[in-house]
């Protein structure tokens, strides 16, 4: 709130907007749009605690796919026919909408991708190699998913750019000192961090992030895979200069991704892929690239899925994402106070419970291994991952090999909190612990 | 269901594994990892006169990998290499399901693992030693000795920052604000 003088009927009216903004969710209501979730696994009632892997999808969103393809279908672009209009007409509306979701100033900086990891590939490749050079360095962060790792990797081997990792805290956070420390020491040319880590939910500073590796000159690439489904986000408020995210974790269908990126960057980068879609004027020897984003959508691109993508995006809003927000910080909450409480040989991993996380709880219980718990719970109907979470570094810095991660989403409230309880106490009773 | 998986015997052998630790001269050392989960094993061999001298594993992973793996040492050991191929080729139709291996009492405490068969996503789980154990006779029949299958390990994350040059032209997002075309 701004430091001018509020009357106090204008703060009420705040505050009233404010609660209306982080209302609690009709998570019951929210349920029964997800057809996947009305079944029985192993004589139970689902309940899924992998969203942070992947989204179930509302009717709309099927829907919308399905009437597409019923409907509207035909190549996008260059077509005269009526169908084609209509299908480009739709693909075009979609890259508007997904613009509009992420804050971003203008359309023509939304690509369309298959997913985070080929948006964030394509930053490495086609900005890494117009712009990374032997004495650059990349700086990356150890809590990294693979998918913000590799690439880099790729990117720093093909260009003799050097790799660096932002340490965290004992507490799961980044440590901002030591990204100082080492935006000071040399060229950092890029900084790449998640939004929100996948596998303990800590949400990063990025505007903080932002700004000091502007500061320092590097730009800043953020994988938003886990924070575009939860929580509402405007790239240019951050102040960022990449932002990649994927569809099926946000409720839309699986093969379909986000990359923004200023215009400005994209005019100047290099293609991609070659093919079709992306180039202007094509001779044997050589051919003209298509203007941006164009020129990084090579080939046919996944038409029902930007589509069903921007219904998914019409979705999160009317429920509210600030809403989703406010249920997952609640949910993280509720469940780490319960799993301490019932459960005295568990070890919970992620920032302090008092810390607002998202949705992710990420633990170890006793010496059963996360797999055998994921079995024992699959038995009670319960969908938990267990593994390193593409997250190999992360699993070293905290010295385990593997941890078992509940998450939470809009459709999951108190019950499916009480079932994970359950499961784990029959896990207890297996192995003859607690 | 889940009695018949996670059976004593088979949590016995997890918590305390038979031959874990290290050969000091084995013949053969392989390194299997399931790159999906993370289970690791590390299997030692030490043959003479193509039998299954003394044997040793270290490892992690859930305890159906470790188990299995503990479980097979057991039953390694003192066998000639074609009989622990052999042993390997019935523990493979015991997680197929196959009855003749159900009722094989060669197989030892291994017998505990049949259950596994009903979980196909764990049988990769159980294997993991067995894969070890066929890669090494297959090593040690090649070339007599050997260490196969280096640990992946990441590269240096913390690698020298050189020194700094000059930055990338400054951007300011005040200026970038353009309306969205529609």
């Amino acid at each position: 709130m701004s430091d001018g003088i509020q009357t106090a009927g204008g703060a009420g009216a705040m505050a009233a907007v404010e609660a209306g903004r982080t209302a609690p969710l009709d998570t019951a209501s929210l349920r029964r749009r997800f057809p996947v979730l009305e079944q029985q696994i192993q004589n139970h009632r689902l309940v899924y605690l992998d969203s942070a892997a992947s989204s179930q999808k509302p009717d709309v969103v099927i829907d919308t796919v399905r009437d597409y393809y019923r409907r509207d279908h035909a190549n996008v672009h260059r077509g005269a026919h009526t169908l084609a209009v209509r299908a480009t007409d739709r693909y075009e509306e979609a890259r508007r909408r997904m613009a509009r979701f992420a804050g971003a100033g203008r359309a023509d900086e939304i690509v369309f991708t298959r997913s985070t990891t080929e948006s964030i590939n394509l930053v490495a490749g086609a900005w890494g190699s117009a712009n990374l050079g032997p004495g650059d360095v990349v700086l990356v962060t150890e809590m990294e998913h693979h998918s913000n790792l590799v690439p880099w990797q790729l990117a720093c081997e093909a260009s003799g750019a050097a790799i660096g990792a932002v340490q965290m805290t004992d507490q799961g956070e980044l440590d901002l000192d030591d990204l100082d420390r080492r935006l000071a020491e040399g060229r950092v040319r890029l900084v790449a961090t998640a939004h929100v880590s996948n596998a303990l939910g800590t949400l990063h500073p990025v505007e903080e992030i932002a700004r000091r590796a502007r500061a320092a000159g590097a730009r800043y690439l953020i994988d938003g895979a886990q924070a575009a489904p939860q929580m509402p986000f405007d790239v240019r408020a951050i102040g960022c200069d990449f932002y990649a995210f994927s569809g099926h974790k946000m409720c839309g269908p699986t093969g379909i991704g986000v990359l923004w990126a200023r215009k400005e960057l994209l005019d100047a980068m290099p293609p991609y892929q070659g093919g079709g879609e992306m180039i202007e004027e094509v001779r044997v020897e050589r051919s003209t690239y298509a203007r941006v984003p164009y020129r990084f959508e090579a080939g046919t691109p996944h038409i029902a899925g930007a589509i069903g993508l921007a219904t998914a995006a019409d979705f999160l809003d009317e429920v509210g994402r600030d809403r989703i927000h406010a249920h997952e910080q609640r949910m993280a909450a509720l469940a780490l106070a319960r799993l301490a409480d019932e459960f005295p040989q568990i070890r919970l991993h992620g920032p302090d419970p008092a810390t607002p996380r998202a949705g992710v709880v990420s633990f170890t219980l006793a010496d059963i291994h996360p797999h055998d718990l994921a079995t024992i719970l699959d038995h009670e109907g319960v969908a938990v991952r267990a593994g390193h979470h593409c997250c190999q570094p992360l699993m070293r810095r905290l010295g385990v090999a593997a941890t078992a991660r509940a998450s939470f989403y809009l459709y999951n409230d108190v019950d499916d909190l009480d079932a994970l309880v359950r499961g784990l106490h029959r896990a207890e009773e297996i192995f003859g612990v607690g | 269901m889940l009695e018949s998986i996670f059976r004593e015997l088979i949590l016995d052998h997890y918590r305390r594994p038979k031959n874990k630790g290290a050969l000091e001269d084995p013949t053969v050392t392989v390194s299997m990892r399931n790159p999906l989960c993370g289970d690791e094993i590390e299997l030692m061999l030490g043959i003479e006169d193509d039998r299954v001298a003394e044997v040793r594993f270290r490892g992690q992973g859930c305890s159906i990998s470790q188990a299995s793996a503990s479980m097979m040492t057991e039953a390694l050991a003192g066998r000639s290499l074609d009989d622990a191929l052999s042993l390997e080729r019935r523990f493979l139709d015991l997680m197929h399901g196959d009855d003749g291996a159900k009722a094989d009492r060669g197989l030892g405490d291994l017998r505990a693992l049949q259950g596994v068969a009903k979980l196909p996503v764990r049988i990769k789980c159980a294997l993991l030693g067995w894969n070890a154990l066929d890669e090494a006779v297959r090593a040690y029949r090649k070339s007599g000795s050997g260490v196969m299958g280096e640990r992946l390990e990441f590269a240096d994350m913390t690698a020298d920052v050189p020194e700094a040059a000059s930055p990338p032209p400054e951007f300011d997002p005040a200026t970038h604000r353009e309306e969205l075309p529609e």
